[in-house]
C-alpha cells in the first residue's frame, strides 16, 4: 500500500533541507545585488519546490516544475536581463514597494486561506477508515491519470481558455515587436 | 523507486532485515531474483531508511562509474571513426589500437592550469560544468538497462528526461555568461535559442510513442512494444534523430561552438579539468540519446536468443554509430538555416506525425497484430510523403535564398565599453 507522504526520518531530514534551501534561495533572489545571479537563485528555488512536490508523491507536478520553470521561464528571464540596458545598476530598488508589499501581502492571505481550509487529515493513513484509506493509496499511486481527468475532462473548459490566453499573448508579442 | 531492482533488494534485504518490510523482504520462490530472507539484518529496527540510502548509493555509484567509464571509451571510438571518415588513422599510440588514450587525455587534463578570466563571475564559471553533466547522467536513472534492470521506474519516465535535458540549456546560459566573452557570450546565446526551437519537435515527436504505449514510464514503454516503435513511428524516429542531434550540438547543428566562426563557444574561457567535464558531457550526450532512442523506438532491451542486456547494447551502439555517421558526413547549417529547419521543417511534421497517430489511437485502442502491421503501413506512407513534400517546400528558392539584412542594432554603440 502506498503511503500518501513519507515519515521516515530520512524523509524529514530532506524535507528540512529542501525547505531551507529553497527560502533561502528566495531570500537570495530579492538581496543578492547581481541581477544574473539573482535569476539563478530564483532557479534553485523552483528546484527546491521540485523537491516538496516530490516529496509531497506529485512527481509530475514536480517534473512539470523543471519542465516549466528552471527549463522555460528562467531561460526567459536571462533573456530579458540580457537585454536589459542598466545590468551593472545591479538590483535597485523603486517607487513600487508599497503595491508589491499589498500584492504579495494578498497572495500570502490566499495560499494561508487555502492551506487552512484543507482536509489534511487525508495525510495521515492511521485516522483514516479502511475504505478512504484504500482511495488514497489508489491516487497516489499514480497521479498521472487522475491529473489527466481533472485537465482534461472535468476542467477543460478553463484550461482550454488558459491556452487561448496563452495564444493572445503569443501573438500580442508578435504584434508590439514586429518591425515596421 | 527503486523497490524493482534485483541488487538493491539484496543489499536492502541484508541490511534491514524483513522485520520492518516483511512483504518486500521475503524469499522468494527458487529461480527468482532475490535475497535468501533474514529475520533480523545488519541494521536495528527503525534504522530501514539507513538501509535504503546506503542500497541506493551503492547502485548510484555502480550507474555513474560505467557510465563514466563508457564516456571515456566512446570518446576513443568518436575519434577513431572519425579518423577513418576522414581518412586518416586517430589516436593509436597508446594501449592497444590506442584503447588507453582516454587515460592519457584525463592525465593531461588534470595537470593542466585551472584558469578563471578577471572578469569572470567565479562562482557560476565554476558551478557550469556541475550543471551541464548532472543532467546527462541523471537521463540514465530512468532507461532499462536489461530485463528488470534499472534505477528507477518512475511513472514519469520519459517526461523526466525531457525536463531533466532542459537544464542543459541553462548551464550553456550560465557558462557562456560568467565567461566575460564575447564569443563565449554568442556561443551561448545561439545555444539557448537552438535548444528551445529543437525541444519543441522533440517531444512532439515523442507524444506519439506515448500515444501509442499509453504509458509515460519507460519501463512500460518498452513492454508495450510488440512491433519496434521505429516501424510505427517512422516519422517520430526521425524527427527525434534530428532534433536530438540539434540539442546535443553535434556538427550539422554545432552553431553553439563552431570553430570556424566562434571559436569555441561557450567553453572558450574553460581550461584544465573544467573543460573536461564540459567535454564528458558532451560525450555522453550521444550515448544517453542512443539509450533513450533504443528504449523508445527499438524495443529497449528485448531481443530474442542474446542476453537483454547485451541487445540493448547493440541497439545504443547502432543508434551511436548513426549519429557518428551523420556528424561525420554533413557540413554545419547556417543561423538561419537552423531555426528555419526547427520551425518550418521539424515542426509542422511533429504535428502531423501527432495528428495521425492520435487518429490510428482512436480507432483502434487496442490493435491486434494484422492492425498493428495496417498502422505501419500507413505511417510510413504518410511519412514518406509529408517528408517529400517539406523538402520541395523548403527547398524553394525564395527560402533558400535569404538575404542578409542589417541588424537593429548596428550603429547603437556599446555605453558599457
Amino acid at each position: 500500500m502506498t503511503q500518501p507522504i513519507e515519515t521516515s526520518l530520512f524523509a524529514t531530514i530532506l524535507f528540512w533541507v529542501i525547505a531551507t534551501t529553497s527560502v533561502v534561495a528566495a531570500i537570495a533572489v530579492v538581496q543578492v545585488r547581481d541581477i544574473f545571479k539573482a535569476a539563478l537563485f530564483l532557479v534553485l528555488s523552483f528546484l527546491g519546490v521540485a523537491g516538496l512536490f516530490v516529496l509531497l508523491r506529485a512527481e509530475f507536478l514536480a517534473v512539470v516544475q523543471v519542465l516549466i520553470y528552471v527549463g522555460a521561464i528562467s531561460i526567459l528571464i536571462i533573456f530579458a536581463i540580457l537585454l536589459t540596458r542598466d545590468v551593472q545598476q545591479g538590483n535597485p530598488s523603486n517607487r513600487l514597494r508599497l503595491p508589491a508589499l499589498g500584492l504579495s501581502g494578498l497572495l500570502l492571505a490566499a495560499i494561508a486561506f487555502v492551506a487552512a481550509r484543507t482536509d489534511w487529515s487525508l495525510l495521515d493513513n492511521a485516522t483514516l477508515s479502511p475504505a478512504t484509506s484504500e482511495k488514497v493509496s489508489a491516487v497516489y499511486a499514480n497521479t498521472i491519470p487522475w491529473i489527466a481527468q481533472l485537465l482534461l475532462q472535468d476542467f477543460v473548459l478553463p484550461f482550454e481558455a488558459a491556452s487561448v490566453l496563452l495564444l493572445a499573448a503569443i501573438i500580442g508579442a508578435l504584434v508590439i515587436s514586429r518591425e515596421r | 523507486m527503486l523497490e524493482g531492482n534485483a541488487i538493491f533488494r539484496n543489499i536492502y534485504c541484508l541490511l534491514a532485515g524483513n522485520e520492518g518490510n516483511a512483504a518486500y523482504c521475503t524469499p522468494l520462490a527458487p529461480g527468482q531474483y532475490g535475497y535468501a530472507g533474514v529475520k533480523f539484518g545488519l541494521l536495528p529496527h527503525g534504522w530501514e531508511w539507513v538501509a535504503y540510502f546506503v542500497a541506493g548509493f551503492i547502485i548510484v555509484f555502480m550507474v555513474v562509474n560505467a557510465i563514466m567509464l563508457s564516456t571515456a571509451l566512446y570518446t576513443w571510438f568518436e575519434r577513431r571513426a572519425i579518423g577513418r571518415f576522414q581518412a586518416r588513422i586517430g589516436p593509436n599510440r597508446w594501449g592497444p589500437f590506442g584503447l588507453l588514450q582516454p587515460i592519457a587525455d584525463l592525465l593531461k587534463m588534470l595537470l593542466k592550469e585551472d584558469t578563471v578570466p578577471k572578469d569572470a563571475d567565479r562562482w557560476v564559471f565554476n558551478i557550469a560544468p556541475i550543471v551541464m553533466f548532472v543532467p546527462m547522467l541523471l537521463i540514465f536513472a530512468v532507461i532499462p538497462f536489461g530485463k528488470s534492470s534499472y534505477i528507477a521506474n518512475l511513472n514519469i519516465g520519459i517526461l523526466f528526461i525531457i525536463s531533466v535535458t532542459t537544464v542543459s540549456a541553462l548551464a550553456i546560459f550560465m557558462a557562456g555568461w560568467a565567461s566575460a566573452n564575447k564569443y563565449a557570450m554568442f556561443g551561448a546565446v545561439r545555444g539557448v535559442a537552438q535548444l528551445v526551437s529543437y525541444e519543441v519537435p522533440m517531444v512532439l515527436s515523442i507524444v506519439g510513442v506515448i500515444l501509442l504505449s499509453g504509458s509515460l514510464s519507460t519501463i512500460s514503454i518498452v513492454e508495450s512494444q510488440r512491433l519496434p516503435f521505429l516501424l510505427l513511428q517512422p516519422l517520430g524516429f526521425l524527427i527525434f534523430l534530428l532534433a536530438a542531434s540539434a540539442e546535443m550540438n553535434r556538427t550539422p547543428f554545432d552553431l553553439i561552438e563552431a570553430d570556424s566562426e566562434i571559436v569555441a563557444g561557450y567553453h572558450i574561457e574553460y581550461s584544465g579539468m573544467k573543460w573536461g567535464v564540459l567535454q564528458a558531457a558532451e560525450f555522453a550526450a550521444p550515448l544517453a540519446t542512443g539509450a533513450i532512442m533504443a528504449t523508445l523506438f527499438l524495443q529497449g532491451w528485448r531481443g530474442t536468443f542474446l542476453p537483454s542486456h547485451l541487445w540493448f547494447l547493440l541497439k545504443v551502439f547502432s543508434i551511436v554509430f548513426l549519429l557518428l555517421w551523420i556528424r561525420a558526413t554533413l557540413p554545419r547549417f547556417r543561423v538561419d538555416q537552423i531555426m528555419g529547419f526547427a520551425w518550418k521543417g521539424l515542426f509542422p511534421l511533429a504535428l502531423i506525425n501527432l495528428f495521425v497517430t492520435a487518429i490510428e489511437v482512436l480507432i483502434w485502442p487496442l490493435p491486434n497484430t494484422g492492425q498493428l502491421w495496417l498502422m505501419v503501413g500507413i505511417n510510413w506512407i504518410v511519412a514518406v510523403v509529408s517528408i517529400v513534400a517539406f523538402a520541395n517546400i523548403l527547398g524553394q528558392r525564395s527560402f533558400r535564398r535569404l538575404r542578409p539584412r542589417t541588424s537593429p542594432l548596428a550603429g547603437v554603440t556599446s555605453e558599457v565599453g
